[in-house]
């Protein structure tokens, strides 16, 4: 087995046991992302070779002496490009921050390199995290490793690709309103969008800061167990961030799904669901049924007023979080400009790109006087409501099962002229984000052009462990796929 | 003018809480520090940073909520205030518009006709300030300092209570007294750390419809409130006089030139977007902790005032002035503990120490000088170990350097001559160098005996007890008390 079709676990133990070392790890991925890279385009930033390996022999050395043990040593990871990095370009996919480099890391990442982490760059999404298909991106937009005529979803599709494409052994993502279980759905890889708050936000360039989670994107499971592992602490540093009763999420990796109570919103399989994508999830759930579970349909209609909440409170909150970007303190600032509101309009017009633009006019729209409570205050009481029809369909059942997309990936090009389209393949996640809910996207096959399709399961607010479980016994069932460039 | 005008008044204060650190970062408040020193990614608004509420900016806006007697919102929110300005780093202000934590209360002033009246507060909430831009007058650039970006600021918005210049002035002498002693800032007009904006209308008297309102800024003495306000009153009764409207509009304040001009009109007034703050979690404030902070409460003015007529029985008058500043009743209390003479300590701050800061130029609150220091120099005058003048003289040395009376009275040789046979001896030298005011003693001009006395305390060289002097001298001249 080459060493990059490795899960990050795997590779752990090899690299434990003194069967592979980190330097040699991170090689392999190095020379991965030169094979591949031109074609997939994953990563806004590849940090220099020498940086990688002398990073990976220090992780080495502190193995060695028994400073770091955890199950991720010496694992090279890749990092969405919204998440702070010390001394390394962070740039949101966006031109505006094209040559910010903060002075700080985010905590997330600082979780990762305290348990030895590997940084090899920074990998690319839809500006902003605004998109659902990494073509938003300043950069170029991320092909589908599994057909480079497609897109990779998004906005972490960078992080999904990345994975799928073996560039990395794992990544993070983040994920505000489908952002890690879409492109991950449509990757074929596995992504968990954890309940607000367990992951610190410090150091993540928000989009919709009431929304925003960052989480990992694994080759499985077991990974994602691990990867969250690491990553989620209760951080004094984000007044949102909740102190759990306890971070174990490995210890849900149990194949057995016996007794569990599934609820099938019937709403989330009429019209506009694909005909592959409903089959694979149904056949999926019918292994679930098999292996133990008991499954019911149940009603979730609400859901359809989660797309126009959604997109009224995010952009809401993005009109307001993306104002501090305007070329005095950091980042792109025009050539030439006359005065100091000048300055500001021409650095915001030239440095934003189209739908980043149209999210902060219709943010700042709906937050106008006289709007307010006819939009943002009305989105708010939705969330409200969702949340309330979530909590209700969680006395019945441990967690609910959905398509994480309603389609497999599209074309390149398809998407970007029909923004309302793109916004409305976000039906399936986007409440999840609403109403707080972790939820994980794992693959359960393909379609008839061979592109990944993706289950999510949603569980109740600090219930991860119920869902990682049962995600991880569908997926000992599942019959593993390899995309053309792994 | 045949008609009758009364002005409708209105404050909003801003007041910088004395906290260590700022609102929603570790870093330190302290004023001066060279530009950006005092900055972090959250106050300087760094992308990914977030804002952690300090508690202490909550317990003072508690306090000072507590202490005018408003409503404390239990549970209260932030909310985002968008507007692009590089002073503020983020481009939106972190502030209270929808749940302010105190609501709903008022303060009792004493109104120039010499009545009471109370003026309404419609609320306090909290926010941070901004940085300061620095424009360079030979670059064609201006730097932006975020030292003072994120220092916490309470706003206090009253309701429209105010008739004249004088409540305004009352109102705003009570809120600083108020929270000087809660210690929550020190509330200087002039360095900033208070704040008013003045919204006024004019209207004829006995109407009931509010007049249209201007809001003028930039007021840094209580001086220039009051000419701002006298101005602004006769600016608009000549517009309205004249038949003209008056035009709802934000001005701003020229003290030099004493006047006013607009800043912006309400049809440019900006849309500040607001929306709940969605990186801070709302406050809950417990029953308990609103109970812990209110016992914090220190003694107020007012009750201040009556104890010390009924503890101190000192006059009205003295501690009128004595609580007009925490600092000097704090002196005060601590003086009359360690040696008594109530009225005496009461003396020395309201004639020399307030002589001293005035002629300083400086605020009561500055004070230095320790109360066991002052009270062993009224136990040095009690004593007769110096006379009045060398007190004073000490006196002067305590409030510049606090130093120790005794031991600077024995230093410099300013202790009293006591020793009756030597004064006898310098006064008898006095009577025989001056014949003519003898003279004009015994013709029943008694006061040239002050002459005498002075004459003699020169030739002490200042060092003798007056009273004694004169005592001898009437003993000799043969004339009663």
């Amino acid at each position: 087995m080459s060493l990059m079709k490795m899960t990050a676990l795997e590779l752990g133990r090899k690299i434990k046991s003194k069967e592979v070392s980190a330097a040699e790890a991170a090689k392999a991925a190095i020379a991965q992302i030169n094979a591949v890279e031109k074609d997939i385009n994953s990563y806004v930033t590849v940090l220099d070779e020498d940086v990688i390996l002398k990073r990976a022999e220090q992780v080495q050395k502190a193995i060695d002496d028994g400073g770091i043990s955890g199950p991720l040593a010496g694992v090279p990871v890749a990092i969405k490009d919204n998440m702070c990095t010390e001394g390394i370009l962070t740039t949101c996919s966006s031109k505006i921050l094209g040559n910010f480099k903060p002075t700080y890391s985010s905590e997330a990442v600082i979780n990762l390199e305290r348990a030895g982490a590997v940084i090899l760059g920074k990998t690319n999404m839809d500006e902003f995290a605004m998109g659902s298909t990494t073509e938003t991106s300043f950069y170029g937009p991320t092909k589908n490793p599994w057909n480079t005529g497609h897109v990779p979803g998004g906005s972490s599709g960078g992080s999904c690709a990345a994975v799928a494409a073996n560039e990395c052994f794992y990544a993070l993502g983040s994920d505000t309103g489908g952002s890690i279980r879409q492109p991950s759905s449509f990757c074929g890889v596995t992504g968990i969008k954890p309940t607000y708050g367990t992951v610190s936000r410090y150091g993540l360039i928000a989009y919709g800061s009431s929304l925003d989670q960052i989480g990992p994107v694994a080759k499985d499971v077991s990974d994602c167990a691990a990867i969250l592992e690491t990553i989620a602490s209760y951080d004094k540093k984000d007044s949102t961030s909740v102190k759990r009763d306890n971070y174990d999420f490995t210890g849900a990796l149990i194949d057995d799904v016996k007794g569990m109570k599934i609820g099938i919103p019937k709403d989330y399989f009429g019209a506009g669901l694909d005909a592959d994508v409903k089959n694979a999830v149904l056949k999926a759930v019918d292994v679930l049924k098999e292996k133990g579970a008991a499954v019911e349909e149940f009603d979730l209609s609400l859901v359809e007023y989660a797309i126009p909440a959604y997109y009224i409170i995010a952009s809401a909150e993005a009109s307001s979080n993306l104002a501090r970007f305007e070329g005095v303190k950091y980042g792109y600032r025009t050539d030439d400009y006359e005065s100091l509101h000048n300055m500001m309009k021409k650095t915001r017009s030239e440095g934003f790109g189209a739908e980043v633009k149209r999210r902060i006019m219709l943010g700042s729209f709906v937050l106008s006087s006289g709007y307010y409570d006819a939009y943002y205050i009305k989105a708010l009481r939705t969330k409200a409501l969702i949340k309330r029809a979530f909590e209700k369909a969680f006395e019945s059942y441990d967690m609910i099962i959905a398509p994480a997309a309603p389609t497999t990936a599209p074309k390149l090009g398809d998407s970007l002229n029909d923004p309302i389209k793109m916004y409305l393949g976000d039906i399936y996640t986007i409440s999840v984000n609403l109403a707080g809910l972790p939820g994980i996207s794992v693959p359960c096959g393909l379609d008839r052009n061979g592109l990944p399709i993706g289950i999510q399961f949603i569980g109740n607010c600090f219930e991860e462990k119920k869902i990682i479980q049962a995600a991880y016994a569908y997926e000992q069932t599942r019959e593993y796929a390899e995309c053309g460039l792994c | 003018m045949s008609k009758e005008y009364e002005m409708v008044i209105g404050l909003e204060v801003h007041v910088e809480l004395a906290t260590k650190t700022k609102i929603f970062c570790g870093c330190s408040t302290e004023f001066g520090g060279a530009p950006n020193s005092h900055t972090c990614p959250v106050c300087t608004g760094m992308p990914g940073s977030l804002p952690v509420l300090n508690k202490q900016v909550v317990e003072y806006a508690m306090a000072v909520g507590l202490a005018t007697n408003c409503t404390i919102n239990q549970n209260c929110k932030f909310d985002r205030k968008n507007y692009f300005y590089p002073d503020n780093p983020q481009n939106y202000q972190i502030s209270q518009l929808y749940y302010p934590i105190c609501i709903n209360g008022g303060v009792e002033i004493d109104t120039p006709e010499g009545g009471k009246k109370t003026i309404g507060i419609h609320e306090i909430h909290m926010e941070e300030d901004a940085g300061k831009l620095v424009h360079d007058e030979w670059g064609e650039s201006s730097l932006v300092d975020f030292n003072r970006s994120g220092v916490p600021l309470i706003e206090i918005v009253s309701e429209p209570d105010m008739r004249s210049a004088e409540e305004v002035i009352a109102y705003l002498e009570k809120l600083r007294l108020i929270i000087q002693y809660l210690g929550a800032s020190d509330c200087k007009l002039n360095e900033g750390s208070m704040r008013a904006d003045v919204n006024l209308s004019v209207r004829e008297k006995g109407a009931k419809e509010f007049g249209t309102r201007t809001e003028t800024k930039n007021l840094n003495s209580f001086k220039a409130i009051q000419r701002a306000i006298e101005n602004e009153r006769e600016r608009q009764i000549e517009l309205i006089e004249a038949g003209e409207k008056v035009v709802q509009e934000t001005r701003r304040w020229d003290d030099n030139k004493e006047y006013s001009y607009p800043m912006r009109s309400k049809e440019d007034a900006q849309d500040y977007r607001y929306f709940p703050e969605p990186d801070l979690v709302p406050i809950v404030i417990s029953d308990e902790w609103m109970a812990e902070v209110k016992a914090r409460q220190p003694e107020f003015r007012e009750e201040k005032a009556i104890r010390y007529a009924e503890e101190y029985k000192i006059p009205e008058y003295d501690i009128d002035i004595i609580t007009s500043s925490k600092k000097l009743a704090d002196i005060f209390e601590e003086t009359v503990a360690i040696c008594g003479n109530p009225k005496k300590v009461s003396n020395w701050l309201m004639v020399e120490t307030m002589y001293l800061l005035k002629e300083k130029g400086i605020d009561a609150d500055r004070i230095t000088f320790s109360p066991k220091n002052l009270a062993n120099l009224i136990q040095l005058v009690n004593s007769k170990a110096i006379n009045g003048n060398v007190a004073k003289e000490v006196f002067a040395k305590i409030f510049d350097e606090d130093i120790e009376p005794e031991a600077y009275v024995r230093e410099n040789g300013l202790t009293s001559v006591n020793d009756e046979g030597e004064l006898r001896k310098a006064v008898e030298k006095i009577i025989e160098a001056n014949p003519k005011s003898v003279e004009d003693i015994k013709a029943g001009k008694v006061k040239a005996m002050g002459f005498l006395v002075g004459q003699t305390m020169k030739e002490m060289k200042g060092k003798a007890d007056p009273g004694s002097v004169n005592a001898i001298l009437r003993e000799i001249f043969g004339i009663s008390e």
